[in-house]
């Protein structure tokens, strides 16, 4: 598994009801249950992921995140997780608000722009950074909002939710995930474990 | 000559109808009750030693048993569902046991309006019971029993045959494992009702209707059975693909100014309806778009779908067409989002076709892998459960 993904894991409760954004091909969830009795569902648009999850077993639906989560009741859920796809979505605030009404907590994980090899990248060389966590060019990239580990914090704030628990990984020695010092600087990948 | 695709590795190849007789009264829906009636169905791959292997083919409007394989070496064309039955296909007959039955009141020779009644001595016509939805799952549940068949490993169907698998799902829990419900709607909008309506008028002022006594009168309400399903063929098509396949193509070289066939368009529905008016049953046509109108199981809820659905156990399956516009993929959402509500184990698709609400017969790589992921996942199940992993 991923090594956000192995984090995420270790941090979802036994018997959870998870809903997952963004579930690819179903790992985190096809683990949870197996292990963990977690129950839930996956949203997602891509058709070969939504093809491998159902043939893991796992519940997927087939959902465009831009279009919201109108048809999920308040607190259907414990816990709402979503991995590589804040910084995709057209409004990711709303997005935040909307994951805090359907579940009490989430968990979001996304590349720190402010990475220092991101900064070197912008600041030394002038050019728009490529690297493992953001492998696409300025001109086809999906990602429309790139942010922060320190602007995510200022978002969550603003809204008015708590930030419970946060970690950097670093891809050159991924697997170690941690609450590092200098996080919005050395950090390549950021977890965020928030609640209302 | 069709010999060869006949015996290919991917046909369930030749099969044989076969007939259950039953002498046990069924009581239906509309409170009169059928005191005997005969299903023909057809049977493709193994039952294993558990019976656990069984899936069931719910057959839409103007379906019947023939699913898959051929009957003659010289068939012009395999059963209706032949793109997704067979070995090595979404439903994988060296996997399942597939049942496909012809639904009661159908033309293909289960008991319905062209049957002798035996209390009369002539045969139903008009006077055949209007059947529903639970009708049909109720003698396909007793088809079931007689073969030995206690809880399917999955019930599937496409359009009304999705009705059917909904159906299973709401009334026989402890017997489906898994659903899946294709291009199907949990009710019909006044819009479907309507054209429905459009085609029982058609064939119930063709003035060889004789009130549906046809046969008596030695005739048949051809010209109205024509106008019907021309009507419900267009319904059938989207915008996109009936422009694509004829545009405003001409069968002649210049408009004529007159009325008979000058679109290619005219010509293509005029041969679905003249082929349809020879092989399908006014009678039969008529109960069909009844049972499909009466579908609602959130109307007998106070419109509380997640509530009709609460008695579900199985794992579901939906699956929409993007140009479906019969019904259109916001149906299926309905669906999903009532199950979800209901916390029922649900999945769903989108498949993107050009070929509206046909689309779920048809072949389409994305469909296949849908279908084919959730039926391998049930097959892997059924076997790690028979502890047979293969």
């Amino acid at each position: 598994m991923r090594a956000d993904l192995e984090l995420i894991y270790g941090w979802v409760p036994q018997g959870a009801r998870v809903l997952d954004l963004g579930c690819g091909d179903g790992t985190l969830l096809a683990a949870l249950s197996r292990h963990k009795q977690v129950t839930g569902y996956g949203l997602e648009i891509d058709s070969d992921g939504i093809s491998r999850c159902l043939e893991k077993g796992v519940d997927v639906i087939e959902q465009d995140l831009d279009q919201g989560l109108a048809n999920i009741p308040d607190d259907a859920f414990d816990l709402v997780v979503m991995t590589q796809a804040l910084q995709v979505l057209r409004r990711p605030d709303l997005m935040l608000d909307e994951m805090l009404r359907v579940a009490h907590e989430c968990i979001i994980a996304f590349p720190n722009f402010a990475w220092w090899r991101h900064r070197l990248s912008l600041g030394l060389k002038g050019r728009m950074p490529v690297s493992r966590s953001l492998p696409h060019a300025w001109y086809d990239t999906p990602n429309i909002h790139l942010s922060t580990f320190r602007d995510f914090s200022d978002l969550c704030r603003m809204q008015g939710h708590t930030i419970t628990d946060r970690a950097v990984g670093n891809g050159s020695r991924e697997g170690q995930w941690r609450h590092r010092r200098w996080p919005n600087l050395f950090g390549q990948d950021a977890i965020f474990r928030v609640r209302r | 000559m069709l010999m060869p695709e006949t015996l290919s590795s991917t046909s369930a190849g030749l099969v044989t109808p076969q007939v259950a007789r039953f002498d046990t009264p069924l009581m239906l829906a509309c409170g009169r009750e059928l005191p005997a009636f005969e299903l023909v169905y057809e049977t493709y791959g193994t039952l294993n030693e558990t019976a656990s292997n069984a899936v069931l083919i719910c057959h839409a409007l103007s379906g019947h048993h023939h699913a898959a394989g051929y009957h003659h070496v010289d068939d012009r064309k395999p059963g209706w569902w032949d793109a997704h039955i067979g070995p090595g296909k979404s439903i994988d007959t060296r996997r399942f046991f597939v049942i496909s039955v012809n639904n009661l009141g159908g033309c293909h020779g289960s008991t319905g309006p062209s049957s002798d009644n035996p209390t009369t001595g002539r045969i139903w016509g008009p006077d055949f019971p209007l059947m529903t939805v639970i009708d049909w799952v109720n003698s396909q549940a007793m088809l079931a029993d007689r073969l030995g068949i206690q809880r399917f490993a999955a019930v599937v169907g496409g359009s009304l045959g999705g009705m059917q698998v909904l159906q299973w799902a709401m009334s026989l829990p402890e017997r489906i494992a898994n659903a899946a419900v294709i291009a199907a709607t949990p009710r019909l909008s006044a819009q479907n009702i309507a054209f429905n309506e459009v085609a029982r008028q058609a064939i119930r002022s063709d003035p060889e209707f004789f009130d549906g006594w046809y046969s008596e009168h030695q005739t048949l309400p051809r010209q109205g059975l024509r106008l019907a399903r021309m009507v419900g063929h267009i319904t059938y098509l989207s915008e996109h693909s009936m422009g694509a396949r004829f545009g405003r193509d001409l069968r002649t070289d210049s408009l004529n100014y007159g009325y008979d066939v000058e679109f290619e368009v005219e010509s293509y529905l005029r041969y679905q309806g003249d082929t349809f008016s020879t092989r399908f049953d006014a009678n039969t046509y008529l109960l069909m778009t009844k049972a499909l109108d009466y579908f609602d199981p959130a109307g007998e809820h106070g419109n509380d779908l997640p509530g009709a659905l609460a008695t579900a156990t199985c794992r579901f399956l939906v699956v929409s067409f993007t140009t479906d516009w019969r019904f259109a993929p916001a149906r299926s959402r309905e669906l999903v989002d009532a199950l979800l509500r209901a916390g029922k184990h649900v999945s769903y698709a989108n498949i993107d076709s050009s070929h509206g609400h046909d689309a779920f017969l048809l072949p389409n790589e994305r469909y296949e892998a849908v279908l084919g992921g959730f039926m391998t996942r049930i097959a892997n199940d059924v076997e790690h459960a028979a502890g047979d992993p293969s």
